[in-house]
Parts: structure tokens; sequence; C-alpha cells
């Protein structure tokens, strides 16, 4: 919440005073039709879902109330247990990843060059691409025989992979995909933080006499943490939510090995049609994510703690 | 230091930030030209290995097989109605509501928002595709429209909360001083102001609505397919014939990538903003 509220531009507080004693319920008509809205096609669907996660529900034959027993299902599914595993790894590499190559690539695009403006909008073309087709592509790239890759790795002389193909490598491969998509919007939000940080600790470091890598980890990374957790964070929501790439180039195999709690989901719902089940996956989906988030905030709240601490 | 070492160490360091700018921009750049290349290779280049890049005779006929075969056409417009609908319905109610939710400063409601944000996509699936059933709606466009609101609403609330707190104030109470009412004041002082920043949520929103795979895999039968859902089924059919493979993708993310190009200041202006993305 705070962090993406933090990222909203700029709050109008000031001018909240004058415009107090206009202001409710005058400004209600604005809202109300965006609030049916949302409340038809995103409060609702949560609501029923929550509902139909306590009932035997499957397409084409009766529903019955159930109870808890679909969520008591979750806790003995291997596969369910396995995806969980499986979303975990690959989030945590689609998020460090990112974050790492998006922090290089922003500090590069905070340099003056010629054609700075052009080539930042190829660098931001693979996030904005219709997923589909771009893994449609990837496919293509990853075969072993003919792809491209194998013959990029023989060039070098690091022997052909199987990629997407091989249980082993094929999560791997697809965060290699994700984080060849969304490094540049980790890289927008730091060069927006870059682009707020003051010069004056820069020439006092220059003057010290630090190098380049000394500035960075003293100076710059400080003071873009706040852009860094927010980008951290909105690169978790979407890796664990991840679906088109993963659909489009396993659908969760080879066998279950890439098999996410998403993709998993969706087999329950929509190759079963067990939507009853799959309410009650989607449901502690959501949660899952939700405590994700909550862990995260309670981290870069111990840090801004000990960092006080220290500073004392 | 002397001039001869500062030049030395300036050329150096041009010549490394121009390294380090190539290593960045080579994996986009390398990708979409491999792209183009597959698209315009016969099997008999695509098959070769090692790979070539510029085959000697192109093959636009991949191209044209795309748009001649069934039913592209009808998908391209089937994804231009879907988005277009979901566009203009999410700029109709996310505008005022936009409005309204920065003048009452009633942050809280974003918390809807971002519940939409975090909530998977398919979970909007599984009730609103028994709803759709129930409804008798699944052989027409109408599902495939209304829960591509999923995704457009809130881009659109999200950014235009965010506008109006930056638009000035004063113009509006004298409008309201002067005996306006409310809807004209935002008819006639608001909205014009507001141009720029509904320019980047209509932006935002058709890219993630012509981009979105997993609510047509869902709702989309063999006539209301959406682009995306239409190339992802070429795959299944059609795994060994990459070359129209290719061209297919390519056509389909066409229109998103020349927006990225002509539209790169809204975009980035969007993203960084409310760093939303549907679905």
């Amino acid at each position: 919440m705070s962090a993406l509220t933090q990222s909203a531009p700029g709050a109008a507080q000031s001018d909240a005073a004058p415009e107090k004693e206009l202001r409710p319920p005058s400004y209600w008509p604005f809202v109300v039709p965006a609030l049916v809205v949302v409340l038809a096609i995103i409060i609702f669907p949560w609501v029923f879902t929550i509902w139909m996660s306590l009932n035997e529900w499957k397409v084409g034959s009766p529903t019955t109330f159930v109870g808890v027993s679909n969520y008591l299902r979750l806790t003995t599914d291997p596969r369910f247990i396995e995806s969980i595993g499986h979303t975990l790894v690959y989030t945590v590499l689609s998020v460090v990843l990112p974050l790492v190559f998006g922090t290089f690539a922003a500090v590069v695009f905070h340099q003056k060059f010629a054609g700075r403006g052009f080539l930042r909008g190829i660098f931001i073309m693979p996030m904005m691409a219709t997923p589909v087709a771009i893994a449609l592509v990837w496919t293509m790239m990853f075969h072993p025989q003919l792809g491209v890759l194998n013959y990029l790795l023989s060039l070098v002389g690091i022997p052909p992979q199987l990629w997407v193909f091989h249980p082993a490598t094929v999560i791997p491969s697809l965060v290699l995909v994700e984080t060849w998509q969304w490094t540049p919007l980790v890289m927008l939000i730091v060069l927006g933080g870059l682009a707020a940080i003051p010069t004056e600790p820069y020439e006092s470091a220059q003057i010290d006499g630090a190098n380049l890598w000394q500035v960075f980890r003293f100076i710059t990374l400080p003071l873009i943490m706040p852009f860094l957790f927010i980008a951290g964070m909105i690169r978790m929501i979407d890796a664990v939510k991840s679906f088109d790439i993963i659909f489009a180039i396993t659908q969760g195999g080879p066998g279950s090995a890439s098999e996410t709690i998403n993709i998993y989901l969706y087999s329950v719902a929509f190759s079963y049609y067990d939507l009853g089940y799959g309410s009650a996956i989607a449901v502690v989906f959501f949660l899952l994510i939700v405590l994700l988030a909550a862990v995260m905030l309670y981290a870069r709240q111990r840090m801004l703690w000990t960092e006080i601490a220290s500073d004392a | 230091m002397t001039p001869s070492q500062f030049n030395v160490r300036q050329i150096i360091g041009k010549i490394s930030l121009w390294f380090a700018v190539l290593v960045i921009v080579s994996p986009a750049i390398l990708f979409f030209l491999w792209m183009v290349s597959l698209s315009l290779k016969f099997e008999v280049d695509n098959a070769a290995y090692p790979p070539v890049f510029i085959p000697e005779h192109f093959a636009w006929k991949n191209y044209a097989d795309v748009v001649a075969s069934n039913r592209f056409v009808t998908y391209f417009f089937n994804s231009l109605i879907v988005t277009g609908s979901a566009t203009a319905l999410a700029l109709i109610v996310g505008v005022p509501a936009g409005y309204g939710i920065a003048r009452m400063a009633a942050h809280k409601s974003a918390i809807v928002i971002l519940i939409a944000r975090i909530t998977p996509g398919l979970s909007y699936l599984i009730p609103l595709f028994l709803l759709f059933q129930w409804l008798g709606l699944l052989g027409t466009l109408v599902p495939q429209i209304i829960i591509h609101l999923v995704v457009t609403v809130p881009i659109v609330i999200w950014i235009m909360i965010g506008y109006f707190e930056t638009t000035p104030l004063e113009l509006e109470e004298a409008a309201l001083i002067d005996g306006a009412t409310r809807w004209q004041v935002f008819r006639h002082v608001a909205l014009p102001i507001a141009k720029p920043g509904i320019a980047v949520a209509f932006i935002l929103a058709v890219i993630f609505s012509w981009n979105n795979f997993v609510f047509g895999i869902v709702l989309a039968g063999r006539e209301t397919r959406t682009l995306p859902v239409a190339v992802y089924n070429m795959i299944s059919f059609d795994q060994l014939s990459w070359g129209p493979l290719a061209a297919a993708a390519l056509i389909v993310t066409l229109p998103v990538l020349l927006l990225t190009v002509f539209a790169q200041r809204q975009i980035v202006a969007g993203l960084t903003a409310g760093a939303v993305k549907g679905g």
C-alpha cells in the first residue's frame, strides 16, 4: 500500500484546507459509475470466489457446501505444494536479477550520451511487447537443435543446453525471459530515483578521491534504496503472478517442472473445471502474495531501524 | 593532473560508457532483429545450422500467408473491438472517478485499485466465467470486453488520480464562485487541462488490454479470439513452420511496439507514476 501511494505524484495536501467546506458529498456523482464497475468486476468476483471455495463446485454437476474441505485438500495436494516451491524459486530469481541489471542500466541511462532517448525507447520495448508473441520467439530460440541460443553458446565453447526442455534448466530459462522482459521497469523506477538525488554528495566524494564503485556503494545505493524497494515490490507481485510467458512456452512442463501456482490454478479451474477447488487455490494464492508483500515491508522496516541504530 | 592525462581519462570514460550502453540495449535489439529475421525466412533458412541471419531471398509471403489465413482479419477486428471498447468504457467511468477521488482526497479508496493490482487475473475469471455462462454471453465478445475492464479501469483511475492532484485548483474555484456546477467545472475547466494525463491513461490501457492473453484463452471461442490467443493457437497446430509463426507474432505486437517508440514519454511517465500493470 504505502509503496504504491508513495509513488503517486504529490498528494495535494496543501489544498486540503480551503476545499473542505465545498467537498463531500458533491464529488460523489463523479465516482459512482466507476464504483458500480469496480463492484461488479472486482468486488463481486472476490466475494463469489470465497463462497465458491467453500463448495464442491464442478462444471456440469450439482454444487454442495463442503466448508473448508477444499482448503484441507490443498495441504495434502503434492502438486500444489510442489507448485509453491516452483513459484518461490521463480519469484526470487525474477526479482533479484531485474533489480541488479535494472539498477546498472539506470546508472548508465542517467549519464548523458547521444541518442539516449531513442535507445531508452528500444530498451523498454521488451516490457511493452505482447508477451505471447515474445514467448513464441523465445521458444524458437530455445530449440535444442535449431535454436539460435545454442549456436551463440557454441561460439564461446559452451556445450548445447536443453533450456526449457529439461526439468533442471526450465525455470532458469524462463527467468531469463522474465528478466529480459522486466529489467526495463526496474530501470525506469530507479532512473526516477537517480534524477531526484542532489549533486552535492558526488562533488564532495570526488574531492575525497572516491572511486566509481565507492561512489555507487556509499552514495548512490543508499539514496535510491526507497526506489529499489518499490521496484522490488512491484516485481515480486508481477513475478508471482507470471502466467503468459510460462504458459505459452512450457505450459508448466516438462512434466510439472515449471508448474507455478498460477499455472496449476489454470489447470484445476479450466482444464479439470474443478471451480470450487480452483477458487480455494485463488484465495490462498492471493493471501500468499499479500504475505510476501508484508514480509518485504517488514524487512524494509527492520532495515530502516538498524540503519538508524547504527547511525546513533 | 595534466591536460593530456585528463583527456585520456575522459576518452576511457566515454568508451566504457558506450560499451555499457551497448551491453544494456543489445539483448532487446538483437531479439527484435532476430524476430524480423525469422519472419522473413523460408523454412530452409530457418532450419539451417549455423543459423542464417540475413537470408538470400526474403520470404515476404510469410506475411501474406498470415494475413490471408482463415480468420486472421476477424481476430484482428476482435482485438480492435475488445481493446477499443474496454479502453473507451474505462475512460468514461475512470476519468471522472479519478477527478472525484482526487478532489475528495479520498486516498483510502485507492486500496481497491491496489487489491485489483495484486489479484491474479485468473481469480476474476472463475466467477465471471460462470456468470457469463449463466447469462448466455459466451459466444460473443461481450465477456471479453467486460473482463478487460479489470485491466483498463484501475489503470485509468490510478493515473487520473495522480494527474488531477497536480492540476491547479484556482481556476476551478473561480468557476465555482461564478456559479458553475461541479459538472460544468469538470467538463470545461478540469477536463481540458487533463488531456496529457488522459493520453497517458489511454495509451497504457490500450497496450495492456491489447497484450492480454489469459482472459482470452478461457473466454474466447473459435470466432471470438483476440490476436494473442490466435497466435498462441498457431503454435500448437503449426509447430514447425517458424517463418509464418514469427510473422504472425510480429504483426500482433507491432502496433504496441510502434506506440512504445512514438509515445515513449507518456509511457515512461505513466509507468513510473503508478507502475500499474493489469491482469
